[in-house]
């Protein structure tokens, strides 16, 4: 948990001095640039700025061969916030959030182009490890997908590929804690992370995800697999850890975007006349409350109200 | 950005530099990373390398073979006896005959009954006996082939054989067929397990029995797969030496009988050629080598082929 | 196999039955098939018996613990079936011993090789050179035995083989492994040409076994950070490991039953000798080339080594299978 307070302490330092490479621009400069050529993101305009960004990206494409799966996304990721993508299957929510901590480039032809950068630094340079990025940057994955070890080392094992030199047993209490976890399991550490329930597996992979320590946790559709009550309960406990992660989840359910999120960014298929590609595209991002209540495009009214996609 | 980008890591002192966001940098890298990017990156160099290694034999007797073997293969090579092995003008001519009348006996043994034994086990075949069929037929492939001679040996060849016919090609046939049955059933197997439930259904809404939806509907749907098993089965017989030692004994003339007198093969051919101290013998043993690399070569090239076809179709 | 044809009626319902011809025709093929099925057991079943009837007579020659423990081969020349009259001597140690250590020989060195191979096609290599690089490395498989043996004998031993062992012998000649002189043909020469023979079935069942490993399970452990390596050894290999051990097996299974290139390279003598450089026999190998010299007798002896390969291979492959069974067959014809 070090790591996580420290950036704590140090997040209210402002950005600094014109040299450092202007990532976090003013909230003008960030919406005075882009519109004119993003027709899809003219609300770019009206929406409240994001002041304090973990992600910021700019024009990022992501492509499979010369097929364009998310194209020209630019959009910051607020700090310390829940993120929520909402949009229609295939329009490319997973794959963005995929990019965010480079498990894309596990897929054989993918590639991205344009600017991701976390806290400044671009994700995709050509000198930045992978690994690194996803130490940083935690996933959950959309099926609960515990390792066939027990319950402690399927927490221990990210703490231990680190070469983690303290307290094993504490970290991993204090990590099943955090998930709300521990009290259920703390009598069978020992046995199977398969023999849980999906709903204890699938905190269990968050768990397992937070004793890293990252700085971000990147959720795909983590509650798809799970039934109602387990869902809420992943629901609250996002709450909870947004106080330390920043939070980024895909999900395909409006409601669950509406309870846990403090902004949603929603995607939609552009289909291309000429050769057929579907091209997801983001067509607006806003406060939550203004996505569900008031939102500046049409099709976003239309997804959210239930009458598309 | 660019003002990290350009340093190296090493010009970076941990904890000195951070992000324009205060943040520690993602190339300052923490703890044990940078020892376990460098494991990293060794065990792949590793893996790689291995690659090229298990690739090398394959490339020194594809060169060895072929190089020593076209400058013993001509015309004379395929038409003449080798009465001994010192003699300069000679061929392979009876292994030859030989090997082709030992296969072909072999393939009408092998093929039918492992086709009949993966129809059992796909359309028929359920419960205790055919998990059984199943687990023997895998540790079939497993006998070595020189105890597949003892046994041929012992049934139709030694004074204690119960069906007494001599060294003969269909002794050999009959132990080339049993390593390839085997092979067959379980690649026909494999194959008939692809056909779609809804082709048989089809067959059967249009009346047929089972039998016949077996044989008209399903054969003919897996055939492109079974040719590929079948000539897999046939590339690893072909290839086969210790049985023949210990059933068709060898020789050196065309023999043209099938169930009596020793039969000479092209392995068996090589095989006596390559031990003896005579430097035209070795090099036709070279020749032969060379053919019989060939002949299994384009059954499994042929087979894959076929294979790909059947894949596509399905 | 398929859930559809179990529903198949075997009786169609009264009032509409069928032409005799067929009702006679479909429960016949069927009654075909599975006779031919039964043919494995009926085929398994003669071999044993055979072979051990022919064997029988040795055995209570020698006891079958003397056989097995006894160090000397000397054929006899006797015609009767009656052990009391054989001549002979039947100690089939130093050739147990030579296929256990060429067998060994070939799985140690293989079995890295292999896994190194089938984690850089499953992991590592582009997707569009995967099939090329495992036609390649089974094209091995297609390579028949004698060819192996004669490339073995005529190219590797004299070209690489005998100047690694000249040097291995002056470098380490006191270590009771490395022992000269050194002739070439010898126990390390056939377990290195075994070791390549096996290779293609060690790899693609390996392959295979790692091929079926949850990709959700990497992608967790790439997402905490592991590096490729650490994903391979610490999540693919601790859930792949009976499978590997299978595969080890079966390979080691083909290493004991290979005939020809042993015969061509183990150096064909009946003693045996603790290092591995010395010259040997393995029980295949012995088979085949003494069969041809050999008298009523002799072929009985024989026949005895055959039944205790048959019986070594049975276990080893038995074991194999069960532990390769879980995972599902293994496809790929370097695994048949």
């Amino acid at each position: 948990m070090t790591a996580s307070s420290t950036q704590t302490a140090e997040r209210p330092a402002p950005p600094t001095g014109p040299g450092a490479g202007g990532t976090t621009d003013d909230p003008a400069a960030a919406a005075g640039t882009p519109p004119e050529e993003h027709t899809a993101t003219q609300s770019a305009e009206e929406q409240e700025p994001v002041q304090d960004a973990v992600f910021d990206l700019r024009d990022v494409s992501v492509r499979y061969g010369s097929f364009v799966a998310v194209g020209d996304i630019t959009m910051k990721v607020p700090r310390h916030q829940v993120t929520a993508f909402i949009g229609p299957s295939g329009c490319g929510k997973s794959t963005l959030l995929r990019c965010l901590n480079r498990m894309n480039d596990l897929v054989p032809g993918a590639s991205v182009s344009g600017e991701l950068i976390y806290n400044g630094e671009n994700v995709h340079a050509a000198d930045v490890d992978p690994a690194e990025v996803r130490r940083r940057i935690g996933m959950v994955f959309q099926k609960p997908n515990p390792f066939p070890k027990s319950i402690y080392d399927n927490v221990a094992f990210g703490p231990r590929l680190n070469g983690f030199s303290g307290d094993l047993d504490s970290l991993v209490q204090q990590s099943l804690e955090q998930v709300g976890l521990w009290s259920e399991v703390k009598d069978k550490l020992k046995e199977s992370g398969h023999a849980l329930s999906g709903g204890q597996q699938q905190r269990l992979c968050i768990a397992r995800a937070i004793a890293v320590e990252p700085d971000v946790l990147l959720m795909d559709e983590p509650c798809s697999a799970l039934d109602p009550i387990a869902t809420l309960k992943i629901e609250d406990l996002i709450h909870q850890l947004k106080s330390t992660y920043s939070i980024v989840i895909v999900t395909h359910n409006m409601q669950q975007a509406a309870r846990v999120s403090d902004r949603t960014a929603f995607f939609s298929v552009n289909i291309d006349d000429h050769q057929g590609m579907r091209t997801g595209r983001l067509v607006e991002y806003d406060r939550t409350t203004k996505i569900f209540n008031n939102p500046a495009q049409q099709r976003t009214e239309d997804y959210v109200t239930g009458r598309f996609g | 950005m660019s003002a990290t980008s350009d340093l190296k890591p090493a010009e970076r002192g941990a904890g000195e530099r951070t992000t324009p966001t205060g943040h520690r940098p993602l190339r300052e890298t923490q703890g044990n990373a940078a020892r376990r990017a460098v494991a990293n990156r060794v065990a792949l160099t590793v893996l790689t390398v291995a690659m090229v290694v298990a690739v090398i034999p394959l490339v020194l007797i594809l060169f060895k073979v072929a190089s020593e073997g076209l400058a013993a293969v001509g015309w004379n090579f395929f038409t003449l006896d080798e009465p001994t092995y010192r003699v300069e003008e000679a061929g392979y001519r009876a292994g030859f005959v030989g090997t082709a009348y030992i296969m072909v006996g072999a393939i009408l043994m092998a093929i039918p009954l492992g086709l009949a034994t993966a129809i059992y086990l796909v359309e028929y075949g359920r419960g205790r006996l055919a998990s059984f069929v199943r687990f023997f037929t895998d540790v079939m492939t497993g006998i070595p082939s020189i105890f597949v001679g003892l046994f041929v040996y012992g049934l139709l060849i030694s004074s204690g054989a119960i069906f007494h016919t001599g060294f003969s090609a269909f002794a050999a046939s009959l132990a080339i067929a049993i390593i390839m049955l085997p092979i067959v059933t379980r690649s026909s197997e494999e194959m008939l397990k692809l056909v779609p439930d809804e082709w048989r259904n089809a067959s059967y809404a249009l009346g047929a029995s089972k039998s016949r939806t077996v044989l008209t509907t399903v054969l003919p749907a897996a055939a492109p797969g079974l040719a590929t098993g079948s000539m897999l089965a046939v590339a690893r017989g072909v290839g086969e030496t210790a049985p023949l030692i210990l059933t068709a004994l060898g020789s050196r003339y065309l023999v043209t009988t099938y169930f009596s007198d020793a039969q000479g093969a092209v392995p068996l051919q090589i095989h006596s050629g390559a031990m003896q101290p005579f430097e035209a013998g070795v090099e036709r043993a070279w020749g032969g080598a060379l053919s019989l690399f060939v002949i299994v070569l384009l059954l499994v090239v042929a087979a894959r082929f076929v294979g790909s076809r059947a894949n596509k179709l399905g | 196999m398929s859930v559809i044809t179990d529903q198949q009626p075997q009786d169609p319902p009264p009032g509409l039955r069928s032409r005799t011809r067929r009702r006679v025709a479909d429960p016949a093929f069927r009654w075909f098939v599975t006779l031919t099925g039964t043919s494995v057991f009926i085929i398994l079943a003669a071999m044993v018996v055979r072979t051990t009837t022919e064997a029988w007579p040795i055995f209570q020659h020698q006891g079958f613990f003397g056989f097995l423990t006894g160090d000397r081969w000397v054929s006899g020349g006797s015609r009767s079936d009656d052990p009391a009259d054989f001549t002979g001597v039947y100690g089939a140690w130093p050739f147990i011993y030579g296929t256990m250590v060429t067998a060994l020989i070939a799985i140690v060195l293989a079995l890295p090789l292999a896994l190194c191979i089938a984690f850089y096609i499953n992991q590592l290599a582009p997707r569009r050179l995967r099939k090329p690089l495992s036609y390649t490395v089974e094209m091995l498989a297609a390579v028949p035995s004698i060819v192996f043996g004669m490339w073995g004998l005529f190219w590797l031993v004299p070209n690489v083989l005998r100047p690694f062992f000249t040097w291995l012998e002056s470098w380490a000649g006191g270590f009771f492994l490395f022992e000269g002189p050194v002739f070439g043909p010898g126990y390390l020469a056939a377990g290195i040409v075994l070791a390549i023979m096996i290779l293609p079935i060690i790899t693609a069942i390996v392959r295979e076994v790692i091929a079926v490993n949850p990709l959700d399970q990497q992608n967790a452990a790439y997402a905490l950070g592991a590096t490729r390596f650490e994903v391979m050894r610490k999540v693919i290999l601790p859930s792949s490991f009976s499978g590997i051990v299978g595969a080890s097996m079966l390979g080691l299974g083909r290493a004991v039953g290979e005939t020809i290139a042993v015969m061509m390279l183990i150096g064909s003598t009946k003693s045996w000798d603790s290092s591995l450089l010395q010259r040997g026999d393995s029980m295949a190998a012995l088979i085949a080339s003494l069969f041809k010299e050999a008298t009523p007798e002799g072929v009985r002896g024989l026949m005895a080594i055959g039944v205790a390969l048959f019986l070594f291979t049975m276990v080893i492959n038995v074991a194999a299978r069960l532990l390769v069974w879980r995972i599902g067959r293994v496809a790929g014809d370097a695994a048949v």
